[in-house]
């Protein structure tokens, strides 16, 4: 461990400390949260699971704390893409009761009540207001940093055979270089039996900061949770995000995420089938140029029988960015008659761009079906060639071929707006990119 | 001046010289046949007219309308009017046929000042080409080439086409694979759009393309240069008389 790295800790610890008496929720969980903290501090890539992200790129910087939202960070709302769904609003890491529009029933300090759109009985208030920690962070470090900062977050309650349509959950950040402030939201999602919701994540920024959200998602008997997220951090920014899931029998979740990064984003996803015949599945893609660094690394535990996990995740790299999956899947004895699979594929658009992939299986059943795979590849020559012997110009075509790899996967969001703004997203990623 | 003149064109393939010194010149509104046993360039020559990487041109100069297309990108090439019917059409998963087929029309005329047809009036002009060419308008909807057959992918070649109206259509190989039926689809398609401001180059290995697509000259090519050019009667000759002769004859001269 670097002397540098040190100081970073160090100062969460002692922002920690600074705070502790004013944090809201249960004491006993921070203090914990920040114990695990102390003793392990940030991993560094001598730890199995961080063995191809380095944190080190934080080394030195002792990130500050924001009281109020700077401006800078309100002029992004402009950058939100425009819809009439109701929106939840965080500005550097506080909930914007002001700045959103909460679903009718919603609470959320210091905000008016409810607001148009969600009058489907979705319910949402701060975690300032309703703090809990279902998890404080036993081996699981942003786990813990994240227990140990909360200062707000959402929770999203959906009541029983309930359609809670569309939420959208924006968060927006903004930081200068010298002291570069962390965000440490806490989301908590809430599917009662039989509720649906379509929770549209979408962070957005500019300069330099730590987002590290961590979002709890229960899913009861036969709930569905269609999530998708759109991470556009600043290319300056750390983001190292958390997702725990559980699911409840026969419910589903259905993940899209485009990562178009940050500087360094570390995305993990901890899925908990507990009940029978759960369906848990994660399509992501991660477009990357620079010097960028994206991780996405799942662990899918198996833990009744009869269901199926499906994850796919494809990468577009240029530059000298790199792309990691890793993936673990995790069969208990009780978990007959699984359905996993997992699979990377990169298209690597340069010379020095580079991907990782580690699949795990540990499986303790013996009725299971379970693969993994992995592909890497350029853009076909002869292609581009026959595009471009049809008029099409160079970057338009590569462009075109880049979507082509990323299309399946975009036709399969089973949600039009939130597709058409993802599509937006991958087609917008060649502006001022050289092809 | 001729539409396309090719002078002293030489061209190696990984350091093998393929091409070697050919001259030729088509004039607007007319069509040629290239004929040539396999292995004399015939494919080579199409695909450095294209543009296509890997190609080495080591001698010789080609002028497009007065253009000089080896300088020329191959995008730029197509805007100028040529097209290239491949004879392996590639496939392109993920690319659907009308979008694709769009995104090359709007590609086309933008380079040519012209204004982008809008989707629905696209539609319309690709559904008519389509029943011209006895093929379902399902074609749009399937991703370019992709599980398309063999005839099916060069009709394809020959649809795109017919949307994009080439000055200069380079037929590389179009009639290999095809059965009869398809053949004469493929032949109408092109005679269609015969006419004073297009023009051809049929290379074949066979003649009975020419059966249907009857050129003005055609010309023989064997080691990578035209050893013989004649009237549409030279292609029934080689038919008789193969190309072995050919060679024995070019190799004595």
């Amino acid at each position: 461990m670097s002397a540098a790295l040190k100081e970073t800790e160090q100062g969460f610890s002692a922002r920690y400390r600074g705070l502790a008496a004013r944090l809201p929720g249960a004491a006993e969980a921070r203090r914990r949260a920040a114990a695990l903290f102390g003793a392990r501090g940030l991993p560094d890539t001598r730890e199995e699971a961080w063995r191809f992200t380095s944190l080190r790129a934080l080394a030195g910087t002792v990130f500050s704390r924001v009281e109020e939202p700077s401006e800078a960070t309100l002029r992004l709302l402009a950058r939100a893409p425009e819809s009439d769904a109701p929106l939840i609003v965080f500005a550097d890491g506080r909930m914007r009761a002001d700045l959103s529009r909460l679903p009718r029933e919603s609470e959320a300090e210091g905000g008016p009540r409810g607001g148009p759109g969600g009058e489907r009985g979705v319910r949402v208030t701060s975690f300032a207001a309703e703090p809990s920690f279902e998890r404080v962070g036993e081996g699981e470090p942003l786990v813990a940093l994240n227990t140990m900062l909360a200062e707000d977050g959402a929770n999203i309650t959906v009541p029983a055979d309930v359609d809670g349509g569309t939420l959208v959950l924006l968060h927006l950040g903004s930081g200068e270089a010298g002291q570069p402030p962390a965000f440490h939201p806490r989301h908590r999602v809430r599917l009662a039996a039989g509720a649906r919701l379509a929770l549209f994540e979408i962070a957005l920024g500019e300069g330099a900061y730590l987002h590290n959200p961590l979002m709890e998602a229960r899913l009861a008997e036969g709930a569905w949770l269609l999530h998708l997220r759109l991470l556009e951090e600043s290319p300056d920014a750390f983001h190292l995000g958390s997702l725990h899931v559980a699911l409840g029998a026969r419910s589903r979740y259905e993940g899209f995420a485009l990562v178009r990064g940050a500087r360094l984003a570390r995305s993990e996803v901890h899925a908990a089938i507990e009940g029978e015949g759960a369906q848990f599945f994660l399509n992501a893609a991660q477009m990357l140029g620079g010097e960028q660094l994206a991780d996405i690394t799942t662990v899918v535990r198996h833990e009744a029988p009869g269901a199926s996990s499906r994850q796919t995740i494809r990468n577009v790299l240029t530059g000298r960015a790199h792309g990691v999956f890793q993936g673990r899947i995790e069969v208990a004895r009780v978990a007959q008659k699984t359905d996993g699979y997992q699979m990377n594929q990169a298209l690597l658009l340069s010379e020095g761009a580079q991907v990782s992939s580690k699949p795990e299986l540990e499986i303790f059943a013996d009725d299971v079906k379970c693969s993994h795979g992995a592909t890497v590849g350029a853009l076909d020559a002869d292609q581009l060639f026959y595009l471009r012997s049809r008029g099409v110009p160079e970057k338009e075509a590569r462009a075109m071929l880049v979507r082509a790899f990323l299309g399946g996967m975009l036709d399969a969001v089973p949600h039009e707006w939130g597709r058409s703004v993802l599509e937006g997203a991958v087609d917008s990623w060649w502006k001022g990119r050289p092809a | 001046m001729a539409l396309l003149e090719i002078a002293g064109l030489e061209a190696e393939v990984e350091g093998k010289p393929i091409l070697r010194g050919i001259d030729l010149a088509v004039p607007l509104g007319e069509v040629h046949a290239i004929m040539g046993p396999n292995g004399s360039g015939k494919s080579t020559l199409a695909y450095v007219l294209a543009g296509r990487e890997g190609l080495r041109v080591t001698a010789g100069t080609v002028r497009f309308e007065g253009q000089d297309l080896l300088a020329m990108e191959p995008e730029a090439r197509a805007a100028a009017g040529l097209f290239l019917a491949f004879q392996y059409p590639v496939e392109l998963p993920g690319v659907g046929n009308a979008n694709f087929l769009r995104t090359a029309l709007n590609a086309v005329r933008r380079a040519r000042s012209e204004p982008e047809v809008d989707a629905l009036r696209f539609l319309k002009e690709a559904r008519s080409a389509l029943k011209r060419l006895s093929m379902a308008d399902e074609m749009l909807r399937r991703n370019v080439n992709v599980g398309f057959s063999g005839g099916e992918k060069k009709r394809n070649e020959v649809f795109q086409m017919a949307l994009l109206k080439p000055r200069l259509a380079i037929l590389d190989e179009t009639d290999s694979g095809l059965d009869i039926d398809a053949l004469k689809i493929v032949a109408a398609g092109v005679n269609a759009l015969r006419g004073p401001g297009f023009s051809a180059l049929v290379i074949t290995h066979y003649q009975r393309l020419l059966d249907h697509i009857v050129p003005d000259r055609v010309h023989v090519l064997t080691e990578g240069r035209i050893v013989r050019s004649g009237g549409p009667e030279l292609a029934v000759s080689l038919e008789e008389s193969g190309y072995a002769g050919l060679a024995a004859e070019a190799a004595a001269a």
